[in-house]
């Protein structure tokens, strides 16, 4: 060892490289080791915000290993496209939000040619007889990164049962506020999409601390993070109007 | 690897153990004396932002732990054999590939706490105390007091993290681990909960342990 020169570009080259490969080999084994954990808590996740969307509090007290159970119980899982024509052959969980996602235009609307799929759960009643909610998963775009979300709609497929919001990087504290469930309350409170036969969404207002209990189509904002708040706006009205044929389809 | 390894330990002539009274104050002095958060102020931009919670304080503290121990003893090994030139990119890729294994433990293990810490993980590359510590102690000096350094200043950034969690979360949300304590009619208080309750309670503890301890900042 005494004998290499330390400073040789040759001794720098070569230490890099085998070092480089150790972590490298190290971070690989870690990584595929894990990875089926991973994915198990990210499908727990998944089926947790889809009952959660419909159920809300209900769901706080469930165990994690009931979580599943509950899930296969209740839920019919399928998937749609923006024609509202259900897609065979496609698993929901199978589906990328986020590359669907890149098939939308700036404003929203599909870009042209391409066929968008959009997974559906249906919260079953009890004794399995008839839906009781419509939960549509939405995906977006907030202030700094990703946000996407479950929507939950009633029998009526025109009130807001409830929704679930997360994100990738909005700020803490501010934009990052979208999971509490103090502002997805907020959504809670016999919120429509509808106003009439026309889709107008439900619009998350900027200030905070104001009452639109009278404004079925506006909901209190998060102080000091209005863009959050428009991304997530964006998102609701973006999907609701990319389900709105399977919406009008099955409206009661 | 292993063969660089004992040439440095061939080296080594005289041992002394490895609890010997020096190596002890390696793990007692960041403790309270040099403590890395309220003497050195380092690693404060962590502290302020994870010290919401109890629990996501407590996964913070045993990463941060378990990188420094690894990457101090690593670089402690490694010490003879890194090209000085590239020894800061050899550092930040030994801490780099630990933080990254430790995300994705956390990932597996603690989806729920992975996900309140988020960035928070990340970053504890460019936490001052680890860099720190590689660059002031492991370079110089052999794994066995690398270690005990390394579990020190862990400890020692445990020590200041915990109580801020604590009052954070009595004060902010009214309880502790996830417990209520000051019962439902509690309001919680924003600032606690803001990164500046942090700041305030952090403050708060530099001045009580500098007095205590009769700190005076050199002229």
């Amino acid at each position: 060892m005494s004998k290499l020169n330390k400073n040789s570009s040759g001794y720098i080259f070569g230490f890099a490289l085998l070092i480089i490969l150790v972590c490298g080999v190290l971070l690989s084994v870690v990584s595929g080791a894990l990875a089926e954990r991973q994915y198990e808590e990210r499908e727990l996740e998944r089926k947790k915000f889809i009952l959660k969307a419909a159920l809300g509090d209900k769901i706080s007290d469930v165990e994690k290993d009931k979580i599943s159970e509950m899930y296969s119980n209740l839920v019919k899982e399928s998937v749609v496209n923006s024609s509202g024509e259900t897609i065979d052959g496609v698993a929901a969980n199978s589906v990328n939000l986020k590359n669907e996602y890149k098939k939308l235009e700036k404003n929203g609307s599909l870009k042209e040619g391409e066929t968008i799929q959009l997974p559906m759960y249906q919260i079953m009643s009890e004794d399995g007889s008839s839906v009781d909610y419509y939960v549509m998963p939405t995906y977006g775009f907030g202030l700094w990164d990703n946000i996407w979300g479950y929507v939950a709609l009633a029998k009526d497929l025109n009130t807001i049962q409830g929704l679930v919001l997360d994100h990738k990087g909005e700020t803490p504290g501010l934009g990052a506020r979208i999971t509490e469930d103090k502002v997805q309350d907020r959504y809670r409170n016999d919120k429509k999409i509808f106003d009439g036969d026309k889709l107008v969404s439900v619009t998350m207002k900027k200030g905070e601390g104001n009452d639109y209990s009278d404004n079925p189509h506006a909901v209190d904002g998060m102080s000091g993070a209005t863009l959050t708040a428009d991304g997530v706006n964006n998102m609701i009205d973006n999907y609701m109007n990319l389900y709105l044929s399977f919406i009008n389809a099955n409206k009661k | 690897m292993s063969t660089e390894t004992q040439a440095v330990e061939e080296v080594v002539k005289e041992r002394e153990p490895l609890f010997s009274k020096k190596n002890r104050k390696l793990i007692t002095n960041p403790l309270d004396a040099d403590n890395p958060i309220t003497v050195q102020v380092l690693g404060v931009c962590s502290a302020l932002a994870v010290t919401v919670k109890l629990i996501p304080t407590l996964y913070m503290c045993i990463s941060v732990l378990f990188v420094l121990v690894f990457s101090n003893v690593a670089i402690s090994l490694l010490r003879n054999v890194i090209p000085g030139r590239i020894r800061i990119i050899v550092q930040l890729l030994v801490v780099a590939s630990l933080v990254a294994v430790v995300d994705q433990v956390l990932q597996a293990y603690a989806y729920d706490v992975s996900k309140q810490l988020s960035v928070f993980v990340g970053l504890i590359i460019t936490n001052c105390i680890i860099m720190g510590r590689l660059e002031a102690f492991a370079l110089a000096n052999k794994p066995g007091p690398a270690l005990m350094d390394a579990i020190g200043n862990g400890l020692g950034y445990a020590a200041i993290l915990i109580p801020v969690a604590f009052f954070r979360e009595l004060l902010g949300s009214g309880s502790l681990f996830g417990f209520n304590i000051l019962g439902e009619g509690y309001p919680g208080n924003g600032v606690m909960m803001s990164p500046v309750g942090a700041c305030i309670v952090l403050g708060l503890l530099i001045w009580f342990q500098r007095s205590r301890n009769g700190y005076t900042e050199e002229a």
